[in-house]
């Protein structure tokens, strides 16, 4: 008698392995596989609210995982929203390069060079030597001028905003950072969570100067704005000699969209909305 | 476009993005529903300077920033870079010749003959 329990329980068990309807099951994407063959294999992209109030990207009926494996959970539901609308807005193959939201998702999640917040403060900290902004030219005179009255006033925005001095230099070497900037500025960063200076460190790269993006981050500047002063110089000599469209155009909204999806992705994280509803009385 | 100042407009921007998109059943899609909720959530204040509808009008033009810009570099890149390398036929078709053709085969399509 206790054989055929045995033999029942046992089939029940690998009846529902089978069917795999009834449970949501993840689905392991090969990011490795970069060529643009990756056809879209889903219908529908949902969101779901997992453990921990924290929110979980559905591709049909799988959940969505990060490269190596853990699941793809974000803190809040407009960034989810906005991946989600990034895997929906993929047509016949999926463009890993078109989707910078969920790159920078899944580098927070995995974090795969295993940094901590000292280390990426640091490395923000040590692009403020080579920033773009303090590096001027001598000549032509053009370019002189324009980086005058372009860069000049970000630089002082920000030297009133934090109480700091950077200066502007002309020569290789560059400017000299006191350490009191540096200081105040480490201080700054470390009221950042871990995800906000995985975004922050992004646009620092794509900008190639820290300036710009904390004038970005504070929404001194929009998206385009900094993109344009990041490129000053390419922008004059594209006013001198021409534009070209499968370059110069090509580039600047590679930059505009991972500049714009940096800048979301820190706000995202670092940001809390409460509504207060006033009372009307009339 | 002209400068785009008002919410409104901003508002009007993002959803022609969406519908871009995600063609004509934009509507019912998350992203929809959600901007249009944050735009209506963000419309009313009593101060003259709200510092969270300012942040809020920052990420709109952000969000609407990364939109075009993606579609943008999607269509430039499939413009100029997006045809990958020309087949054999198309090379010959270059200068005006065509490639021979063998109705036998060439003899060493099967080569190393695996038996």
């Amino acid at each position: 008698m206790f054989k055929s329990i045995i033999r029942l329980n046992s089939g029940a068990i690998s009846f529902c392995k089978v069917c795999p309807r009834h449970q949501a099951f993840r689905v392991t994407l090969k990011y490795s596989t970069a060529s643009a063959d990756r056809k879209r294999f889903y219908e529908d992209v949902s969101i779901s609210q997992g453990e921990g109030g924290l929110y979980e990207v559905n591709l049909d009926r799988r959940k969505l995982k990060t490269p190596s494996g853990k699941l793809f959970t974000v803190p809040n539901e407009a960034l989810a929203i906005a991946v989600a609308t990034e895997w929906d807005a993929q047509k016949d193959t999926i463009k890993f390069y078109t989707m910078h939201l969920t790159t920078l998702c899944n580098t927070a999640l995995d974090n795969p060079t295993q940094r901590n917040k000292d280390q990426m403060i640091s490395a923000a900290l040590k692009f403020l030597e080579t920033d773009t902004i303090c590096y001027r030219v001598d000549e032509p005179p053009g370019l002189v001028e324009l980086q005058k009255n372009e860069w000049d006033p970000v630089l002082q925005w920000i030297e009133n905003r934090y109480n700091v001095t950077i200066g502007s230099s002309s020569s290789i070497l560059g400017p000299e950072i006191p350490q009191g900037t540096k200081d105040r500025f480490r201080q700054h960063l470390s009221s950042y969570t871990a995800w906000s200076l995985t975004g922050l460190e992004f646009v620092i790269t794509q900008l190639k100067s820290l300036v710009l993006s904390l004038g970005m981050i504070d929404r001194h500047l929009s998206v385009e704005q900094a993109v344009l002063l990041s490129r000053l110089e390419e922008e004059y000599q594209i006013r001198r000699w021409g534009n070209v469209e499968w370059a110069h155009d090509y580039d600047m909204y590679e930059l505009r969209a991972r500049t714009a999806a940096g800048a979301l992705f820190v706000h995202l994280s670092s940001e809390s909305s409460t509504v207060k509803h006033k009372l009307m009385q009339d | 476009m002209a400068s785009l100042s008002s919410p409104l407009r901003v508002c009007r921007e993002i959803l022609k993005e969406l519908r871009a998109i995600q063609g004509p059943s934009y509507k019912q899609s998350l992203a929809y529903n959600y901007v249009l909720d944050q735009f209506r959530k963000n419309k009313v204040t009593g101060e003259r300077y709200c510092r969270a509808q300012q942040e809020a009008r920052h990420a709109s033009l952000t969000y609407l920033c990364l939109l075009v810009s993606t579609r943008n570099h999607l269509a430039l890149h499939n413009l100029y870079h997006g045809k990958g390398e020309r087949s054999p036929e198309e090379v010959a078709g270059l200068v005006g010749l065509r490639l021979p053709t063998q109705p036998g085969g060439k003899g060493w399509e099967n080569w190393p003959h695996v038996i």
